[in-house]
């Protein structure tokens, strides 16, 4: 009950006139940077991070929360009208709705999607309400040691078991730790890795790394590959109401696709597309007509798109309530808390109450706006697409040095930007990840931290790490998530030869 | 069935184990106090350093034996639209010092979208213009972003 008025708290924060708006703005934005393919949340919100300076801590959070969420919704309509993603959790909205869209059928398709989203969200967004106190209750029992395990299960859920290599994962990882410990080190005040220049004492900063790797990168990338073509988009077709066979089809896969995303979304396993992928399996499963599937089922849609949106919420459990952030769009938002110089973890709750209790309040709000600007208003979407791509590139660039420019008006961050946009091309190209960079450069200092602590507390006993039992249980989870896939592999492979 | 290796792969896993080695050498130049020699500020960065360079040396060794598993192979860049891209890069650069922000970004924008297969680019320079003043109003005015004085801007 103590739960319900601390919610109710937050939405009279959330409810006031100028937080309105920002959630507004928020889910306006997330929905274009959703739709438009090739930019996403994570971008969006490295932009807005100056905002941090302007407006108070509640209403900048309400804004960022509802670029996440938009985007989840955005991402949909690309998927289905265009083929090509807009967003990675939505890849396999695309196999099945771009189908639909091809048999006339866009308009179910986009209307399964949205509702999903809604109802997957909403329900999400509640279990969040309920569960975080909790496991804020079971968080603050743990100590530095064991932060630093459940962060290191972090590290390699995000780099070692999504993506397509575990070996490339863990390399960026680790290069993502090194440009985190950029600048001088806060417990001993020495400079580290900053080659004797001043610009580099106060580490590199967040905004312009993800600018790069998101903008600069992805413009480059594109321009690399211009010869090969573009995609074709399809109209909107079909009636945007669902049949009563479609909504049939449809709710069934949008509860699943919400059970499937919340906790997968919540354990430190990183990222909305396990969630999507496992979800659209379940659905081909359980379908009555599997041979439907990649024709246009429309469980393939409502299913994953659920389980995206769903698994949205579950990120920002770990994000709340350990200050464990498990997808790009979250570590940046964790990097804006300490810009208001909010310390993330359990203590968040007790400390910074209402500014979580309105984010959450501005969730099931959110929702609700995200439901009206992709259903009645799709057609307007279906209008950002048709920017055409020269044009879209064109914008994108001027915002980017907007992000790194805007820092400190210096032309060395500019330069940083490009180097690092060159980087994240030759990245793409040999299909590196992008999330471990982000999550160790903005996780690494403080796992380090922790890291420290537990040493210091041990007397520089490393074994700490594994007498304490809770601390050895989140390493011998890390190190399953390492090494089980290949050792599945290995006994198939013995299996096929026996 | 061992291929032979692809120069830019190998190229790519060399700049990632250059990169290591030059945490590395950061690394060691890390001043420590004896105070602080058991946990001091240089665990951390060992543990990344290492870490860095024994995986970019598994790649190397991928890329040295017959090429990065499951990579297709990727296809020759497009390097007419690519140098149209790094020419808008490097003018933004120059001009933002000097000229301003704006028309920075005109010729930014207006390269781009030559590059990504724009023909008109007179129409791109005033699409590039307006979008450039939106941006700076908008960042500078709502968001409090400085983003530098320049001919134009200082006249708003």
């Amino acid at each position: 009950m103590e739960t319900l008025a601390l919610l109710s708290g937050g939405f009279a924060t959330a409810l006031t006139p100028q937080n309105l708006l920002f959630a507004f703005a928020g889910c306006f934005l997330g929905t274009a940077v959703g739709v438009l393919p090739g930019i996403g949340p994570a971008l969006a919100v490295a932009l807005l991070l100056p905002i941090t300076f302007k407006v108070p801590a509640a209403s900048a959070f309400i804004l960022f929360a509802g670029v996440y969420y938009g985007a989840m919704y955005g991402g949909s309509t690309t998927s289905i009208l265009l083929n090509t993603p807009g967003e990675s959790a939505t890849i396999i909205t695309a196999l099945e709705g771009f189908q639909m869209a091809k048999r006339g059928r866009a308009g179910p398709a986009l209307a399964t999607a949205a509702i999903g989203s809604f109802v997957a969200g909403t329900i999400a967004t509640g279990a969040l309400t309920f569960f975080a106190p909790v496991v804020v209750e079971l968080a603050l029992k743990l100590g530095p040691a064991e932060y630093f395990s459940l962060m290191v299960i972090a590290f390699v859920a995000v780099s070692a078991v999504l993506g397509s290599s575990a070996v490339r994962g863990l390399a960026m990882l680790f290069l993502g730790l090194l440009l985190g410990i950029v600048g001088v080190d806060l417990q001993t005040g020495q400079p580290r890795f900053t080659f004797g220049l001043i610009e580099l004492l106060d580490g590199i900063e967040v905004t312009i790394v993800a600018v790069g790797l998101f903008a600069v990168a992805e413009t480059l990338h594109l321009a690399s590959r211009h010869r090969y073509g573009e995609d074709e988009l399809l109209p909107l077709s079909g009636s945007l109401w669902l049949t009563r066979e479609d909504f049939a089809r449809s709710w069934k896969a949008w509860l699943r696709g919400t059970f499937i995303g919340f906790p997968l979304g919540a354990i430190p396993a990183g990222g909305a597309e396990l969630p999507t992928f496992f979800s659209y399996y379940v659905e081909r499963r359980l379908s009555p007509r599997p041979e439907e599937f990649g024709r246009g089922a429309i469980e393939g849609v409502a299913g994953p798109e659920a389980a995206n949106n769903a698994s949205a919420a579950g990120v920002l459990m770990p994000m709340l309530t350990l200050g464990l952030p498990t997808s790009v769009t979250a570590a940046i938002m964790l990097s804006a808390f300490q810009s208001y110089g909010i310390q993330p973890g359990p203590l968040l709750f007790q400390n910074q109450s209402d500014l979580v209790w309105s984010m959450i309040a501005s969730l099931y709000i959110g929702n609700v706006m995200l439901l009206v600007l992709n259903l009645p208003l799709i057609g307007l979407w279906v209008r950002v697409l048709r920017i055409p791509r020269p044009q879209l590139y064109g914008g994108i660039l001027v915002f980017a040095t907007i992000g790194a420019y805007g820092v400190a008006n210096s032309v060395i961050d500019l330069a940083v930007m490009y180097a690092v946009g060159v980087f994240g091309m030759l990245m793409k190209r040999y299909d590196f990840p992008v999330a471990p960079v982000v999550i160790g450069m903005i996780l690494g200092p403080l796992a380090e931290q922790s890291f420290r602590q537990a040493m210091t507390i041990s007397q520089g006993d490393a074994t700490a790490f594994l007498t304490r039992p809770i601390s050895a249980v989140f390493l011998a989870i890390a190190a399953a998530l390492i090494l089980a896939p290949p050792l599945i592999r290995a006994v198939q492979a013995a299996r096929r030869r026996a | 069935m061992r291929a032979r290796p692809r120069r830019d792969e190998v190229a790519f896993a060399l700049l990632l184990v250059a990169l290591a080695l030059l945490s590395l050498w950061q690394t060691l130049v890390i001043p420590v106090s004896p105070i602080y020699a058991r946990v001091g500020p240089t665990a951390f960065p060992w543990i990344a350093s290492v870490g860095l360079l024994v995986f970019s040396l598994v790649l190397l060794v991928q890329a040295l034996r017959g090429g990065l598993p499951g990579l297709e192979r990727p296809r020759a860049p497009d390097w007419r639209s690519l140098g149209w891209v790094g020419a808008g890069l490097a003018a933004n650069a120059v001009l933002i010092t000097t000229l301003g922000f704006v028309f920075a970004a005109v010729a930014l924008f207006a390269c781009t979208a030559r590059g990504f297969g724009s023909t008109r680019p007179l129409r791109d320079a005033l699409i590039g213009a307006v979008v450039g003043l939106a941006a700076f109003l908008g960042f500078a005015r709502l968001l409090g972003v400085n983003i530098g004085a320049g001919v134009l801007e200082g006249l708003l």
